[in-house]
């Protein structure tokens, strides 16, 4: 067992989780500025919606172009709510999680009968619709001004959340939720049911999984996650406008999502994590980051689709195939005389 | 166990399947063979409900199944494999295998969240499903392995693994013995056997006649979309109207 | 009487203008629907023949507007020159994404040529707008003049969008119909398999089904940028209407593309005037959803897709 061996097993540790929730939780101490836990907050923020996407595209494998429109609406329902109508911010962000709901199963009941580019174009015009309706709706979204003066979460008068660090907190908070939500979900039967779909429809269906059931449940859950990161983004950066239903968001996430490693379930904090402070580090990218991320993508799907969280695990699973299969040989040879390959197969398939 | 009735299926004005009927009995291999493009996928498609029946009925043990989706004719018995492998690549063969009981289980996303007593009884349900049916195909030596690194003779296997893991009691195998070597269709051939002795009904397309011939209780033979012949491998063998559906297209009678 | 009379001439006079109005409209139409019908069209034939939904096609069509504005502003060549540099450097650039980038994924899960598409996408935009900035350009035009009609206004460049359009239709329909390539292309959009077995050459095809969607959508850009502008998002919103076409017109189907074009191309024109300026453009997208809620297969499709 060598070094490498030992730092990747550490990895798939459950105190791999503590050190980065503890890492996470001093960040803001060892940060060199405001500025830099800014910064992170927002990239939590992303990092939620991220992980929505991954469960409609990652786990079912259906390509939804509309996610940054429900972000969007997320963010849209929660400054309407307290700029416009008075809600506490609280009552807001609820309403925003069910907005994101609600109109996530309308659309997905009508676009999850389409399969593959279907449904990709659809939701490409789903998401320029809410486009659309924010920019030209002006009566209720204030159109392209924007809502400007929106209120802080309320802390109760314990915590000020107009302050970053506190802020930073409760991203965090939000984001080690999702990551638990989706570990569960990624873990489990259900998980399992997504993947079946991403296989192929037809091979999910002849295992009994109901399609249309599963993909919307799957998109609705993907919703949500995107207009609860929508709405706390509201609350961080405190005015929005029509640009923040912009599918370069969706196509931003997309990076986040292939860099991390799509399907998997830290993949979408690490893609997140690793664009976010690259862009940061080469500021003069920020205008014009897609002629990085452009190829970028188009490099990663041909040589690497399966981002670095994907390749990692591959990698490890692999080395723990082949050192379980030297182990079993060595059994072999210490029990009986050494057989070849073919006749030890056959003794496999005939006994049961 | 299975009975079709004047079965038809037309796309456009061309009829794939064209008044079939048939009767499959329990515990036999039944096999379904003809030319290419005869509609014997299409037939297995009806059947197993991945689209609906322009006419005819089809009566699963005394059920009239036509038209349901193919979710819920997976629930009441029947399971299928298909022409190309699908798996997931990146997973464990074991991995790969979990999800096929999936269908027996009852837990929710609620279930899910709480992470309920529930779900956690019917995840150890799959996984021990997936170890048996494992075992089942001769493959508990690979279960850990990476699903790609696997030769495609196991990953038929798997296939076959993963529908014997809904528990059915009628599997459609459309071309098993596809892309491997006769010593590997040998013992592929002895995989079915095993599956009808532990009561499991059979039902293949298939192109390799010796194993059809050795194998299969009865036999359909599709031309055109038209059932010309049924019967023991004997009786199709010496039917003229067979050979001469065969020697219509040469390329297929060498397969 | 003399009251009656006037308000008889004056319902006539307002009973001309509703209907000069409405050929406007009709007008509108027809010159949407070409431009919408020739970048539709490229679409069509690369998703027809390789099931690749091309999100980048509407940055050709960008690449396309912005390689005649340099040729005809910075070069001072000449209108017509300029389409033809356009349309080669475009089929170039088509043919090098076919060979760079879609061809090595032929064989990858479907949601990676998209990606891969769309990454193409924002590569071309960043591009431009780094060199030319976000700034909208007005296309100069020769053709400047306003003809007149049967008593109707109309700008030459229009009957140009036109004439131009359909011409490059129907020779685009020859070429399928009677060169060896075409028809090579239209035996691989039908039936896949079948051309490989018949010995296709099938990279040969691919290729030069994205060098004519190139040419397709630098012409159209090239024809349509005089009476519209020129900026590096120009494509976004007409890719996506492109898209809308196809699915209605049936992926892959070249009369359902123009008949698809022309469908939308009419409803905006119609719809921006009689309903709403401000959601003429969602007029498309309404009418997919709609139609996608009632049939899922689109409007012309028969059977299964």
């Amino acid at each position: 067992m060598n070094a490498l061996q030992k730092i990747s097993d550490f990895f798939m540790t459950p105190a791999m989780k503590m050190v980065l929730i503890v890492a996470a939780v001093l960040f803001p101490f060892v940060a060199g500025n405001e500025y830099q836990i800014y910064v992170m907050a927002l990239a939590f923020v992303w990092a939620i919606a991220v992980y929505g996407m991954n469960i409609i595209t990652g786990l079912c494998g259906q390509l939804n172009l509309a996610h940054g429109g429900f972000f969007a609406i997320g963010a849209y329902v929660l400054a309407i709510l307290t700029v416009d109508h008075g809600w506490g911010f609280w009552w807001a962000f609820v309403a925003a999680g069910v907005a994101g709901a609600g109109f996530g199963f309308l659309a997905g009941i009508v676009s999850l009968r389409l399969k593959e580019h279907y449904f990709a174009i659809f939701t490409l015009c789903v998401g320029f619709i809410i486009y659309l309706l924010i920019d030209k709706w002006e009566e209720l979204t204030h159109g392209a001004l924007g809502i400007i003066n929106i209120p802080a979460p309320n802390g109760f008068g314990l915590v000020d959340f107009t302050e970053t660090t506190p802020f930073y907190y409760l991203a965090l908070t939000f984001m080690v939720l999702s990551v638990w939500l989706a570990a569960r979900i990624t873990n489990s039967l259900l998980g399992r049911s997504f993947r079946a779909i991403r296989i192929s429809d037809d091979l999910a269906a002849s295992l009994g999984i109901n399609l249309m059931r599963n993909k919307v449940l799957a998109f609705v859950l993907s919703t949500t996650y995107a207009s609860v990161a929508g709405a706390l983004y509201a609350g961080l950066v405190r005015f929005i406008g029509p640009a923040e239903a912009d599918v370069v968001h969706t196509f931003d996430m997309i990076t986040y999502l292939l860099v991390g490693g799509i399907g998997t379930l830290m993949g979408p904090l690490v893609g997140t994590m690793v664009i976010t402070w690259l862009t940061q580090s080469l500021q003069f990218l920020e205008e014009y980051r897609m002629i990085v991320f452009g190829p970028l993508l188009v490099v990663l799907v041909i040589f690497f689709p399966r981002g670095v969280v994907g390749s990692f695990l591959g990698w490890r699973a692999r080395r723990m195939a082949a050192a379980q299969d030297a182990g079993k040989s060595q059994e072999n040879a210490k029990k009986k005389s050494p057989t070849s390959p073919v006749a030890t197969n056959r003794e496999a398939g005939n006994h049961a | 166990m299975l009975k079709i009735n004047n079965l038809t299926k037309r796309f456009g004005g061309l009829a794939a399947v064209n008044n079939v009927s048939i009767e499959f009995e329990a515990n036999k291999i039944n096999a379904i063979i003809g030319p290419n493009g005869a509609g014997k996928s299409t037939f297995f498609n009806l059947v197993a409900g991945a689209m609906p029946p322009t006419e005819g009925t089809i009566e699963y043990q005394g059920m009239n199944i036509t038209g349901m989706a193919c979710d819920r004719i997976a629930r009441l018995g029947i399971a299928r494999t298909f022409q190309t492998t699908m798996l997931f690549e990146e997973s464990t063969v074991l991995d790969n295998l979990i999800v096929g009981h999936r269908l027996r289980t009852q837990s929710r996303l609620w279930d899910v969240i709480i992470n309920s007593r529930r779900l956690r009884d019917e995840e150890a349900k799959c996984r021990s499903r997936a170890q048996e049916v494992l075992d089942f195909v001769g493959l508990s030596h690979i279960g850990h392995r990476i699903t790609a690194d696997i030769s495609q003779e196991e990953k038929k296997r798997v296939a076959f693994a993963l529908a014997l893991a809904t528990d059915p009691e009628l599997v459609l195998l459309d071309e098993p013995a596809g892309g491997i070597n006769p010593e590997e269709t040998e013992n592929l051939a002895g995989l079915i056997r095993k599956m009808v002795d532990h009561g499991v009904t059979v039902c293949l397309i298939e192109h390799k006649m010796d194993m059809i011939m050795s194998l299969a209780d009865k036999i359909m033979v599709l031309d055109h979309g038209e059932k010309i012949a049924e019967g023991t491998p004997e009786e199709v063998r010496n039917n003229p109207v067979v050979i001469e559906a065969y020697l219509g297209s040469d390329e297929d009678a060498a397969a | 009487m003399q009251d009656h009379a006037n308000s008889v001439a004056a319902s006539q006079y307002r009973g001309g203008i509703a209907l000069d109005l409405f050929l406007q409209q009709v007008l509108n139409g027809l010159t949407l629907g070409s431009i919408y019908g020739l970048v539709a069209l490229g679409l069509t034939l690369v998703y027809g023949i390789l099931h690749v939904p091309n999100f980048a096609h509407g940055a050709l069509y960008m690449v396309g507007a912005y390689v005649s504005y340099i040729t005809m502003v910075d070069f001072g060549a000449n209108y017509w020159i300029a389409m033809i540099a356009s349309a080669i450097s475009v089929a170039v650039l088509a043919v090098l994404c076919e060979r760079l980038v879609f061809n090595p994924l032929r064989e990858a899960p479907p949601i990676h040529d998209k990606i891969a598409a769309i990454g193409i996408m924002l590569f071309l935009e960043a591009m431009v707008q780094m060199k030319f900035g976000a700034e909208f350009r007005r296309m100069p035009t020769p053709y400047t003049d306003i003809l007149d009609v049967a008593g109707m206004t109309i700008p030459a460049q229009r009957v140009l969008i036109i004439i131009g359009a359909f011409a490059l239709m129907a020779v685009l329909h020859l070429f399928l119909k009677k060169t060896m390539t075409g028809s090579t292309i239209v035996a691989m959009a039908q039936n896949r398999e079948g051309a490989f077995l018949v010995g296709i050459d099938a990279n040969r095809v691919a290729m030069m089904t994205f060098a004519i969607s190139g040419v397709l959508a630098a012409v159209g850009a090239t024809l349509f940028a005089p009476i519209n502008l020129v900026y590096p998002a120009m494509g976004h919103l007409l890719i996506m209407k492109a898209f809308v076409i196809i699915i209605l017109g049936g992926m892959g189907s070249i009369p359902g593309a123009i008949v698809g074009g022309l469908i939308i191309g009419f409803a905006e024109a119609f719809g921006g005037f009689y309903i709403s300026t401000d959601y003429k453009d969602i007029i498309a997208f309404a009418l997919l959803v709609l139609i996608l809620s009632v049939k899922p297969t689109g409007l012309f499709t028969k059977g299964v897709r």
